[in-house]
């Protein structure tokens, strides 16, 4: 248990060594060097934990131990240049780091203190000038709020998130701030939820406040993140946990709760682990548990492990989950906040919306909302993935356009391909053309033009993707992750998946095209819970602004993008072909004829389109059409 | 969901530890999935005789706890065996006969794709292409693949891991 | 809770605050289409054949869970939403098997009502993958066809929310889904104790009870046999309406014309051995109470309810009255008493029951049921199965004249009948036991404390000289539960408990007619059909069970007194400890 004035000196303490990590000036004066190894799921599949082991070798058998300090991160952001180490007096940002590197880098930079240029991330050395890594373009144009501490302090040191201002807000909130106004700041800050929907979160808090008094209420936090494709809320836990913490510790003060709970994706095993260490530190420091700073105010947080079901992602079904059901989702109303957890009222927001809250407290409603456009404020974080460069995690003011994020921070799309969409909002979601690239991205703009915020999810598909496959893909997901519980979700989903497997396997007629709007939007309509009524957005958004694409797969039995496999003819050009036999030996369908040093010719018929023989070819003679 | 009718072998400690998880949450509320998650940790799946200790201990029925069971991807009803036998089922390896492989394994180990072998040795799984269309059939074990597979070669391979 | 005004297709009514769209858009006599929706069953909006526009809401609602508020206006019917509900439906088909024409449940199905309703074609414009089951007939009672099942979960409702079992529930998920128990163990391997409720809670033709009726006919065609029939007193009272006659019409003596006709050869009444159960049951309650037998007694008239003591409640099978049910005396009685007075050899009397109850057929295999040697009932059909024979049959069932029970076994009291209500065989037996007991004859006969469809009554009598006598009846199993639990914490203490296992007792058992929900939800089966039970027992001449001439001469001229050694012989049974969980391999 620690005091109020405790919390001040741990962070006085502790405040210059974590400072230099924020403030390149600051750094200059540092007396240590400080080793930052990304720890975040992306680099340790990428085998960062070793780095770390070997750098703590070399530390011990250089006898440095006072001098260096490894410090293992959560995710940087620029998962596509992993693993990632920075160093610190200097900033200095190596990518895509392996064991031998390690060594050259500690000798040479660490012992030497010249930093290695051919291991820098290419835009730190302009005209051979070297520029910070904050400065480069992936990191010059965000705005990290929720992000704030992701990659730069250490998420197992409740110490290190003290030093930046960790636990204030809740401070601030217990000691100087009525339930009423806590909410009314969150109100004033016009933060909306970052999990899909975008409905205010000062609205939410308000409902479950109500009759505060003898009443048992819970507060929940959303972290069963699901889209393929997404890791904002993964990052957050595993870079920034106690951010979480503070913020649903608020949260219960302002509508009178005193338990929490956070539902986390089993599969997110770091996640999970660095949560467990974050909440027992808490709870040692008494930031949860009984009386909290003296206030009189209890709080605690469970942790409740989710078992693979995306659909406990929509609000109900997740509380019916923590409850140990099937997560099957109900009607509303009645709505959590009246009626959720235990059927006792709710909050329940998602990890980047309580990322976003102690500092609000903290700073105000004013700082929040000054970021940002008219109706969305403040930053969104978004998984970039796909075709595109940097692929990683990026936060940015809402408002930015898709050209600044993939063009700008993402780096643009590779291999000089042509971008043709960006897909957002997941299975719910839908595809923005090229024609919306300059489009400001916020909640409304983007239901316009027929996608949505999502959780964050930002694939960028180039001129070599399907838009009929990508409809497919996704809603092949939701079919198969959908509860059953409800008609049109259940059956429906599958009816629209069976035909469009029937377009891409070349059996579609132009009526389909019609019966799928009209299934579309029936299910739209009649759909029980939020995934099945956003499970048809990726494909009438694709229907819409990709029309001739399903009218090639219908009509000429083409994919322009050549991906449909049953679409595809494997030819072999007779004035490239020398008849050496080796196409025919490897197809596994028995489609080539030919005799030996004569032009070989495939039987479309027969041929299953593996591409053996095109592999096979040592002459490029065979050509996909 | 494949139900795996290995024989059950759970050991009385595996039996003990999961008394002591469901008495530490028996009271909790929602402590349904935490037991489960921690019996499929102690036990590796949830079969019939787990599900009935689960269902014995905490009053729930049973078949609500196999409705939960079916619904959520990460529990499994069937223990994997030491070597995973996975014969792809893709259209390459199809035509040129891996059912027939898929068959002769099945036959040599005595159990149905998505089962494990009572010694627990072998399970059997199929998959979809794993790419290597130009060795169709293609049979991986263990990590190990096997191209242009025919069935009397399945009884020689599976031999060496035994 | 405050009155609001709520307008519906233009039609404005008062309904009180939190009144369902479906409860004010009936008010406004308006039908909206449910399918799922089962009033405290099932409450789960998962059909969505009920959508509903209401103005100011962002999308549409679902009428039978959507709460009212203050000025609401509501669309229910609008073009739109018939083509939805048409789309729905069209959807729900595409996964069925669509076998109406050899569907138990045809004509009086109610997804095959719907699709007239919205005039569904045979165009099939949603046909793509089905899913495809084996029929489950494992059970002695109940069969589950899941080719015919729409996921609505009503028959989920029913056996884990009214009768706090469990035992099926949804597997898998998203198309996969489908109904079943653990493991998908047959029926028969679970703890499922045939109730039946999830039949009649079931819409479609998923759920149907074991089929008796071949071999019954089979029977009755066999010159050799002697074919013997005892409907149930509940059975009077629901028979009616397989011919659309209003829900609780007494069919008594027509049902005895039909039965006639049918060609069994003696028509004999359940009623005589409820008689006789109470004499058997009230001497086995007055024994214990004098003997320090263990107490507090239990009925052991519903077999649901003696499998799910079995199972459940193990350590109360002392408390179990040890007599068969009336079903099983009849037919002990007749095979026994009745075969050697009318020199009939047992073995060629079939001996069949006519039941409101589906449980009836797995207690009729239960060991220790065979008095004469051979089984005391043969074959027990249900109410709906006896429905089928007469209209099989062509009986004019609307016209046919009232006719008398044969004699001896068709002879009744008003205590008997009253026993397919919750709370009858309790009346029944006060009645005797109170006259028994103080040895002065009872004036009042109607103890209205133990009557109506509250799922826990109970009741304190002064008896002297026995003092304070203390009562409970429990109907619907999840009621039983609470109310053993009570007894087993020592919280409640009772000399004499019935329990039912059907919600509102056998009049709502799981073999009675079924009552489309749009009907069931608004009006409350159990009472109407009690009704008409509560009508004969006040007409009829005699009221006490222990008044039966017949009985009287039962005791007479066979079993001495009651619970002699020859009584206990052929009237009692004994039962087996079973467990929830079965070990399988």
């Amino acid at each position: 248990m620690k005091s109020l004035q405790e919390l001040k000196e741990i962070k006085e303490a502790k405040q210059d060594q974590v400072n230099i990590r924020f403030n390149p000036d600051e750094a200059e004066a540092a007396e240590k060097t400080y080793i930052l190894v990304c720890g975040g799921t992306g680099c340790t599949s990428n085998h960062s934990g070793e780095l770390i082991d070997k750098l703590t070798q070399l530390i011990e058998d250089a006898g440095k131990n006072d001098d260096v300090t490894i410090i293992q991160t959560g995710c940087q952001g620029l998962c596509a240049k992993g693993p990632i180490l920075v160093v610190h007096p200097g900033n200095v940002f190596y990518q895509e780091v392996n064991i031998d590197m390690v060594e050259r880098i500690f000798n040479e930079h660490i012992i030497g203190g010249t930093p290695i240029e051919e291991y820098l991330m290419v835009e730190e050395v302009t005209e051979g000038e070297f520029i910070p890594y904050v400065e480069s373009a992936f990191y010059k144009d965000q705005l990290r709020l929720a992000l704030r501490n992701c990659g730069r302090i250490n998420p197992e040191d409740i110490d290190e998130y003290i030093a930046r201002e960790g636990y204030e807000g809740l401070a601030k909130a217990l000691k100087e701030m009525t339930p009423d106004e806590v909410i009314q700041t969150v109100l004033d800050s016009g933060l909306r939820g970052r999990g899909g929907a975008g409905f205010p979160t000062g609205k939410k808090w308000m409902f479950a406040a109500g009759n505060r008094g003898e009443v048992t209420k819970y507060v929940a936090c959303n972290a069963d993140e699901g889209d393929p494709g997404a890791f904002m809320d993964r990052s957050i836990l595993e870079g920034d946990p106690h951010s979480v913490i503070e913020a649903m510790a608020i949260a219960g003060y302002a509508i009178g709760a005193n338990q929490g709970y956070i539902y986390v994706r089993a599969e997110y095993p770091i996640a999970v682990d660095r949560l467990k260490i974050a909440l027992k530190q808490a709870r040692e420091y008494g930031v949860l548990g009984k009386d909290i700073f003296g206030s009189g105010f209890d709080f605690d947080i469970d942790l409740r492990l989710g078992a693979g079901a995306f659909v406990c992602g929509e609000e109900t079904a997740l509380m019916t989950s923590i409850e140990g059901n099937r997560g099957e989702p109900h009607a509303r109303p009645p709505f959590p906040a009246v009626k959720g957890l235990f059927d006792a009222p709710t909050v329940l927001n998602n990890v980047e919306t309580y990322a976003n809250v102690p500092q609000i407290i903290l700073k105000g409603a004013d700082w929040f909302s000054r970021y940002g456009t008219e109706t969305s404020k403040g930053t969104k974080v978004f998984a970039l993935g796909g075709k595109v460069n940097n692929t990683g995690l990026v936060e940015v003011p809402m408002g930015t356009t898709l050209r600044q994020v993939i063009e700008k921070i993402g780096g643009g799309v590779p291999n000089g391909k042509q971008f043709k969409a960006a897909q957002t909002g997941g299975p719910s979601g839908g595809c923005i053309p090229a024609e919306s690239y300059d489009v400001p991205i916020d909640y409304e703009s983007l239901k316009e033009i027929g996608s949505m915020m999502g959780s964050g999810g930002m694939i960028v598909l180039d001129e070599d993707n399907c838009m009929v496959d990508i409809a497919k893909f996704y809603l092949g997901f939701t079919c198969s992750e959908s509860c059953g519980k409800c008609t049109p979700c259940r059956i429906g989903t599958k009816r629209m998946l069976e035909i469009l497997e029937k377009i891409t396997d070349g059996r579609g007629e132009l009526e389909d095209l019609d019966r799928l709007e009209d299934l579309a939007k029936y299910i739209q309509a009649n759909a029980l819970c939020g995934l099945g009524q956003t499970a048809p957005n990726p494909i009438l958004s694709t229907m819409e602004h990709f029309r001739d694409e399903y009218v090639a797969h219908i009509v000429d039995k083409k994919c322009p993008a050549g991906v449909c496999k049953a679409l595809l003819n494997y030819i072999i050009d007779p004035e490239k072909c020398k008849g050496c036999t080796k196409c025919a030996r490897n197809c596994p369908a028995g489609a080539i004829t030919g005799t030996v040093k004569q032009p070989h010719v495939i039987d479309q018929t027969k041929c299953i389109k593996c591409g053996a023989c095109k592999e096979n070819c040592a002459f490029s003679a065979i050509s996909r059409k | 969901m494949k139900v795996s009718n290995v024989p059950f072998k759970g050991t009385k400690e595996q039996e003990a530890k999961l008394l002591e998880v469901i008495a530490q949450y028996k009271d909790q509320k929602g402590a349904l999935m935490p037991i489960m998650q921690e019996a499929q940790e102690i036990y590796g799946y949830l079969p019939y005789q787990v599900q009935k200790i689960i269902s014995d201990q905490t009053g729930i029925p049973i078949e609500k706890i196999y409705g939960v069971a079916t619904f959520y991807a990460q529990f499994s009803m069937s223990p994997k065996g030491k070597y995973v036998v996975s014969v792809c089922l893709g259209t390459a390896c199809y035509v040129k006969g891996s059912g027939n492989v898929l068959e002769e394994v099945e036959k040599v180990l005595g159990i149905s794709d998505g089962e494990c072998t009572p010694d627990g040795k072998f399970s059997i799984e199929t998959c979809r292409c794993v790419g290597a269309c130009g060795l169709a059939p293609v049979m991986i074990v263990g990590g190990d693949v096997y191209g242009k597979m025919t069935p009397d070669m399945v009884a020689g391979i599976l031999a060496k891991y035994e | 809770m405050a009155d609001i005004k709520v307008t519906v297709d233009n039609i404005t009514v008062t309904v009180p605050e939190g009144t369902t769209l479906l409860d004010a858009a009936r008010k406004a006599g308006i039908d909206v289409p449910t399918l799922c929706y089962l009033r405290d069953t099932n409450e789960i909006a998962a059909c969505r054949m009920c959508v509903c526009e209401v103005e100011g809401a962002r999308a549409l609602v679902a009428a039978c869970v959507y709460p009212c508020t203050d000025g609401m206006v509501a669309h229910t019917n609008t073009e739109k939403i018939k083509e939805y509900r048409r789309k729905t439906l069209k959807l729900i088909l595409s996964d069925h098997d669509q076998d109406c024409l050899a569907c138990k449940r045809s004509t009086n199905c109610e997804l095959q009502t719907m699709c007239k309703r919205y005039g569904i074609d045979k165009s099939n414009e949603f046909e793509g993958k089905r899913n495809e089951f084996v029929i489950d007939d494992s059970s002695a009672s109940i069969v589950r066809d899941n080719n015919k099942c729409i996921l609505c979960r009503r028959c989920v409702g029913a056996c884990e929310k009214l009768q706090g079992i469990g035992v099926i529930g949804a597997n898998e998920r998203g198309f996969d889904t489908y109904i079943g128990s653990a493991f998908n163990l047959p029926l028969a391997e679970t703890s499922c104790v045939n109730c039946g409720q999830c039949i009649v809670a079931c819409p479609v033709g998923a759920l149907y009870e074991k089929d008796s009726t071949a071999a019954v006919k089979a029977a009755i065609a066999d010159p050799e046999k002697v074919v013997i029939v005892q409907p149930a007193p509940s059975v009077r009272v629901g028979l009616g309406e397989c011919f659309g006659m209003p829900i609780g019409t007494e069919v008594e003596g027509k049902m005895s014309a039909a039965l006639h006709r049918l060609g069994f050869d003696k028509v004999f009444d359940t009623n005589f051995a409820a008689d006789l159960t109470i004499m058997e049951e009230g001497y086995e309650l007055i024994n214990r109470v004098n003997n320090g037998g263990a107490l507090p007694l239990i009925t052991s008239c519903s077999p649901g309810w003696i499998k799910f003591c079995e199972h459940y409640y193990p350590e109360l099978i002392p408390n179990l009255s040890s007599c068969k049910s009336p079903q099983q005396m009849f037919g002990a009685v007749t095979k026994t008493y009745y075969a050697e007075k009318m020199g009939i050899d047992p073995a060629k009397i079939v001996s069949v029951s006519v039941m409101p109850c589906t449980a009836k057929k797995f207690e009729v295999g239960r060991e220790d049921q065979s008095a004469s040697g051979f089984a005391d009932v043969d074959y027990a059909l249900t109410t709906r199965e006896l429905g089928r024979m007469i209209n099989e049959a062509g009986i004019d069932f609307l016209n046919l004249p009232d006719e008398p029970y044969d004699n001896p076994l068709g002879e009744y009291t008003g205590a008997a009948v009253i026993f397919g209500a919750t709370g009858g065989v309790m009346e029944a037996a006060l009645r005797t036991a109170v006259e028994v007991i103080s040895g002065e004859e009872l004036i009042n006969l109607d103890f209205t404390d133990v009557r109506g469809t509250d799922g826990i009554k109970e009741a304190s009598y002064t008896v002297e000289p026995l003092g304070e006598v203390k009562v409970a009846i429990a109907s619907g199993l999840a009621n039983a539960r609470k109310l053993l639990d009570m007894v087993k914490s020592g919280e409640k203490t009772y000399h004499f408990i019935e329990i039912m296992a059907c919600p509102g007792g056998c009049v709502n058992g799981g073999g009675q007619p079924h009552v489309p929900s749009n009907i069931k939800n608004f009006v409350d089966v159990r009472a109407e059909r009690a009704k008409g039970l509560y009508t004969l027992d006040k007409n009829a001449k005699l009221r006490k069970s222990h008044e039966n001439p017949i009985v009287q001469q039962l005791y007479k001229e066979y079993f001495g007194e009651p619970n002699s050694e020859k009584a206990h012989h052929v009237l009692h049974t004994t039962y087996v400890e079973r467990k929830v969980n079965e070990d399988h391999e």
